[in-house]
């Protein structure tokens, strides 16, 4: 089983990195860009289950306890088959 | 930091392996260091602050016992949830490596009472993710309960955005936690200890440990 966990940064946390990334679309001429934050994508393939809640289950575990750190972020789960 | 803890307590610090569970009989202080862990994939600290021995630093804390984290050590402090926030990519993007003042905001801690409250020392910083971060309600209470307890400033202990090298809120350079027991600080008190470096500016904090120990002892 394929999943997708994308974590994304809370509406209010300034973001740097998305800052200079739009500055040098910008730069590069990159026309009606109003603004980019910047986020992490995980594509993690699951063994040993067919069940999609367990598999969303143990997805969610993922990301509560490592791969966002909810104080900032936020995060999407995908299964995608 | 080991080198530092050795000069100023004489008292030799045990090394404890990431991945051992338990901490050393009569433990009376964990110093989680600087430097980077685990390549700070992911988020800096993160890995670090799953790794197997947190659990026992975690348990030493909640019994009280004094923890400090510096640098990586404060992310992986920050990131265990033993203190509360996050620390950022530093505002202006780039590492900042050099020295910087501290307003010390109050003496009667553990860690601060080697200082007078509004004394401004002069130790060294070297961070790309400083910037300390929290939500509206936390900076709240960390304000209310006087636990910020080092604050970037000018050396006449300005708080000033001029002074404040990474964009941390409200300037926080160090907070302690609700019990006042785990601190976690960005700059590098260690490194400023011996005459022969021209600055001793960061050695009251482990003398005033040193002291907190000898009177509890």
């Amino acid at each position: 089983m394929k999943a997708r966990v994308t974590v994304t940064l809370k509406s209010g946390i300034l973001d740097p990195q998305g800052k200079a990334i739009e500055g040098a679309l910008r730069s590069l001429g990159v026309e009606g860009v109003a603004s980019v934050r910047q986020g992490k994508v995980f594509d993690i393939e699951l063994e040993g289950t067919t069940d999609r809640a367990k598999a969303e289950a143990a997805l969610k575990a993922a990301a509560d306890k490592l791969l966002a750190n909810t104080v900032i972020e936020n995060y999407r789960i995908e299964v995608v088959g | 930091m080991a080198r530092t803890l050795k000069l100023v307590s004489g008292v030799e610090p045990a090394m404890v392996w990431h991945a051992d569970t338990a901490l050393p009989a009569g433990t009376d202080l964990v110093v989680v260091p600087g430097g980077f862990s685990y390549g700070d994939y992911l988020r800096c600290g993160a890995i670090a602050a799953r790794a197997p021995i947190m659990d026992a630093v975690r348990a030493f804390a909640a019994k009280g016992g004094l923890v400090l984290g510096v640098c990586n050590g404060f992310q992986i402090l920050c990131e265990s949830g033993l203190l509360p926030g996050v620390l950022m990519r530093n505002q202006q993007l780039k590492f900042i490596c050099r020295d910087v003042y501290l307003r010390v905001e109050r003496s009667d801690t553990p860690f601060t009472r080697g200082y007078n409250a509004g004394q401004v020392i002069r130790v060294p910083v070297a961070h790309g993710e400083g910037n300390y971060i929290a939500d509206g309600e936390t900076i709240a209470r960390l304000e209310g309960e006087g636990r910020v307890l080092f604050r970037y400033s000018s050396p006449d202990g300005l708080v000033d955005p001029d002074w404040n090298h990474n964009g941390a809120i409200n300037a926080i350079a160090g907070i302690v936690n609700g019990q006042g027991n785990v601190l976690g600080m960005m700059p590098h008190p260690e490194n400023h200890v011996e005459a022969v470096i021209g600055c001793t500016d960061g050695r009251g904090l482990f003398a005033g440990l040193s002291d907190h120990f000898d009177k509890a002892a």
